[in-house]
């Protein structure tokens, strides 16, 4: 039985080793009984130690979610420090061992954590050659360093390790961000495609989970979800599960769930419990979900550009166009459910979890349990992909929960239908957006509006735990930055971009992968394409009329070119055949301020069934310098192959009172059969800071399929997911048009 | 009581025959390849090899398996010693968060194993339809299927 007593997870960077150790930190800390680690933004020892072995520890509050950054961030500082990689261990989000540098979310773990730690690196690496300079007397610039030892260069006998300056002390240093960092054409570690360290222990069954994570004398549970969202519990018959080995009950209020030495017993009594609810159908009707979004009360606009009259000229104009797409709500549907463990007593909460966001959940636990969130700990264990918050956080939450009621170690998993049904979902979102044209085609006028939910940012979503246990807790909704992206990315004289920010929304809302930005993007490169195709314009020469920026621009005709792109007005018009083949392009800068990146789609589409099969997807690709090319190159294929899944496929389905999508038969996604051909070009910026990845070409390939569609057989698909149903009523409204 | 052969070791453990063979594997005997991906036979994360031949042990029943061998994700291979199929996975970096590769692989040694020749991309797909992956890593396991076929010598 594989139990680990506990649980530090360091990774040795070089040997692609897993060791889970005790212990607290290692260097200065372990001489200091009852020190606590420094956890400070400005600190170096919050980032980094050097043990008396040579080996350099380095901590981060981001956690690897699949992405890749366990082997980028070590990367950054073995560069920054002058040391091999096989000496780095990296401690991940651990709430007592690691800064808080936020959630892992954003496409931002490189570009703010890697560069707070590469600057630490730097800030550790000039002061340790100034203990050398001092100890051998000999100014700074006379000193070179090679894997952690320090040499005089015109004497190279003379010399010291990093392991004999500090090892085991502090650095008691503040963050220099002046520190010198070496130059790019000096790297050897940063811009190589290191292999990660945990792919071979995954792909051989050696590496832990949260799910293979047990503590001694732990139960497993099972929460018991109300039949209807906003269902509350009556009665509970107890005796329906006597019959099950060891399980019993737990219960406060509406929350439910059963506990059982063995994971089946729980999974079995759970099955079987007999429970009375509340009935209620709350939900808006499924077919009228944009009525009802239209019709939710705006809590505030927000204004993203408003510059000079676009109203006025848009009325002027030679032609103008309105157009309305929306995007359908969805699931995060990692691949494995939810799960942690959870140790609450004597006041304390000791906590496993896969969560995206350790420090955050540290203060949700706190908030569930009414403690402080001083006494929660938090350890991070990987999970299934996580691609924004799902169902981590809750499952933590039913854990700790369970574990202070019962007062004995839980293991909480989530079943399908818990993780399909009750994470929290993207919101349904609608853009409309307005152009006047001038007689030449040109845009004269842009107009957008936004429908999404409001977004109390720095608050969490609301607890299932707490929301079903009766706990009170802040009643806030947070779908994350959905509102970025919405001003597009081309000048236009007179544009004006808002945001009706909703007071409620059908589904707990939360962030997946690309949040906003990803519909915003998708309505905006398909409206710039129908203007193109009003003007008899080529999609990509159009662009370039309001491109200023050379970045963008250099994005722009690499995609062109790597595609092969034949300049011509869309739609074909030279084809008959009942498969029509198509190609659309869209273009994007992330957030309108970082990584560029621009997308060309290859369709085919059955005419006569509606069904689209994208064959290929070519991206181009400027995130700045860049860290491990094959780990960029592992994001842009993700990002791509399951943002043409969420396209295509994908839409929660609901009845009046519940998710019906509860499993991957009812939400259906991509397989291997329908996966595109990912054809990429990295533009390399060494000299440049190192930008985002795991998000920015998921905005792409929404716009470029539904503007690859109307190449193919000239209708617009405005409506997430481009289903065959869809792609047949819209030929037929174009036709009835025609 | 059962008797299972998993990776060539015989265990007895005390279950009730219901059961699925997934808890027993990763409960009783403390295996962390298998995974719980929805318990509905539909994602392939549980996914092990009886007799050969790649099944979902999530639905599969302990009482059902008798005296079949079993082969888990770490009776292919460690990772100082990897089996072919895993090699070529680690080669390709064909995992991102992984959760899925389990099934990946365990249907791809099902799948060469039963070929002389080396298969076709759309043969590939084909065979791997069934197995789910939510990063988006399907480019890089079909590299690593086609590698895996190159390591064992197929013939063309």
């Amino acid at each position: 039985m594989a139990t680990i007593e506990t649980t530090r997870r360091e990774f040795l960077i070089g040997t692609g080793a897993l060791v889970v150790s005790f212990g607290l930190a290692p260097g200065a800390l372990a001489q200091t009984p009852g020190a606590t680690k420094p956890l400070a933004l400005d600190q170096v020892d919050s980032f980094l130690a050097v043990g008396k072995d040579g080996a350099v520890t380095m901590y981060t509050g981001k956690v690897d979610i699949g992405t890749g950054i366990r082997i980028a961030l070590p990367q950054m500082v073995a560069e920054e420090l002058d040391v091999t990689l096989a000496r780095v261990k990296l401690i991940e989000g651990d709430t007592a061992l690691t800064p808080d540098q936020g959630p892992t979310w954003g496409s931002l773990s490189v570009q703010i954590a890697g560069v707070q730690l590469r600057q630490a690196a730097a800030t550790a690496r000039q002061a340790l050659i100034q203990m050398a300079a001092q100890r051998f007397g000999s100014p700074s610039a006379d000193l070179a360093v090679k894997d952690g030892v320090i040499f005089v260069r015109a004497e190279p006998s003379r010399r010291v390790s990093y392991a004999e300056l500090i090892g085991d002390q502090s650095f008691n240093l503040k963050l220099d961000p002046a520190a010198p960092l070496k130059r790019p054409n000096e790297h050897t570690v940063v811009g190589q495609s290191v292999p990660r360290p945990d792919v071979v222990t995954k792909v051989t069954g050696a590496h832990t989970y949260m799910h293979d994570f047990r503590v001694p004398g732990m139960l497993h549970a099972r929460v018991i979800r109300p039949p209807a969202i906003g269902a509350t519990l009556s009665s509970v018959d107890e005796s329906s599960v006597k019959n099950v080995k060891g399980a019993k009950v737990v219960r406060q209020g509406s929350f439910l769930a059963v506990v059982a030495e063995s994971e089946w017993a729980a999974v079995k009594a759970a099955k079987q419990l007999k429970a009375t609810w509340s009935s209620w159908d709350g939900l808006p009707e499924m077919s009228k979900l944009w009525e009802h979004v239209r019709a939710t009360k705006v809590a505030k606009d927000d204004v993203a550009v408003n510059q000079g009259d676009p109203k006025a000229a848009i009325a002027s104009a030679t032609k103008t166009l309105k157009a309305t797409y929306d995007f359908a709500i969805h699931t995060h549907g990692s691949m494995g459910p939810a799960c942690a463990v959870a140790d609450v007593k004597d006041g304390r909460a000791e906590i496993w979890s896969p969560s995206q966001a350790p420090h955050w959940l540290r203060r949700e636990v706190a908030a569930t349990l009414q403690m402080d969130s001083k006494d929660v700990h938090i350890q991070y264990l990987d999970g299934a992909g996580c691609y924004g918050r799902n169902g981590h956080e809750d499952a933590t939450c039913d854990a700790a929960l369970i574990a202070k009621l019962i007062g004995k170690p839980v293991r909480v998993q989530w079943m399908r239908e818990d993780e399909h049904g009750w994470d929290p979902k993207g919101p349904p979102t609608l853009v409309e957006i307005s152009a006047g044209l001038d007689a030449q085609g040109n845009i004269v006028g842009w107009d957008s509006e936004l429908w999404v939910p409001k977004a109390d940012i720095t608050e969490w979503p609301r607890t299932l735990a707490a929301t079903h246990a009766g706990i009170p807790q802040k009643e806030a909704i947070n779908p994350g930055n959905i509102h970025r992206n919405l001003e597009p990315p081309y000048q236009f004289a007179n544009q004006r971009a808002v945001a009706h920010r909703l007071d409620s929304t059908p589904f707990r809302p939360s962030w997946i992968r690309t949040p906003g930005r990803m519909q915003n993007t998708y309505a905006n490169e398909v409206f710039i394409d129908e203007c193109a195709a009003a003007a008899g314009a080529d999609p990509v020469e159009y662009r370039l009329r309001y491109l200023t920026d050379p970045r963008g621009i250099a994005v722009l005709r690499a995609a062109a070119n790597l595609a092969k792109w034949e300049t011509r007005p869309s739609p074909r018009r030279d084809q008959s055949a009942p498969i029509a083949r198509g190609r659309g392009f869209a273009y994007v800068k992330y957030e309108n301020a970082r990584t560029y990146c621009a997308g060309v789609a290859e369709v085919e589409v059955n005419r006569q069934t509606g069904a689209i099969r994208c064959t290929r997807f070519f991206v181009s690709h400027d995130c700045g310098q860049i860290i491990n090319p094959d780990g960029v190159r592992a994001q842009i294929e993700g990002n791509v192959i399951q943002t043409v899944s969420r396209t295509l496929k994908e839409e929660l389905t609901w009845n009046r009172s519940r998710v019906t999508s509860v499993d991957w038969a009812s939400y259906p996604i991509l397989r291997f059969p329908e996966v595109p051909e990912v054809i990429m070009e990295l533009i390399s910026r060494p000299n440049d800071p190192p930008w985002g990845v795991g998000e920015p070409s998921a905005v792409l390939p929404a716009p470029a399929i539904s503007n690859a569609v109307f190449d193919a057989i000239g209708v617009r698909l405005r409506s997430v997911p481009f289903t065959p149903t869809k792609v047949v009523a819209a030929t037929r409204a174009t036709g009835a048009r025609a | 009581m059962a008797t299972l052969n998993v990776n060539g070791k015989l265990h007895q453990v005390d279950v009730e025959p219901d059961t699925p063979l997934l808890y027993v594997l990763r409960d009783n005997l403390g295996l962390h390849g298998p995974k719980f991906g929805c318990g509905l036979a539909q994602c392939g994360s549980c996914n092990v090899l009886i007799d050969g031949k790649a099944v979902r042990s999530c639905t599969y029943a302990v009482g059902k398996v008798g005296p079949g061998k079993i082969v888990t994700l770490e009776g292919l291979g460690t990772p100082q010693k990897p089996h072919p199929v895993q090699q070529a996975f680690i080669e390709e970096q064909a995992a991102q968060c992984g959760y899925c590769i389990n099934g990946m692989v365990i249907q791809t040694t099902a799948f060469l194993a039963a070929r002389q020749s080396n298969p076709s991309e759309r043969e590939i797909r084909q065979a791997l339809q069934n197995n789910l992956c939510r990063c988006g890593t399907h480019q890089r396991i079909i590299a690593a299927v086609k590698r895996a076929a190159a390591l064992m010598g197929k013939g063309a």
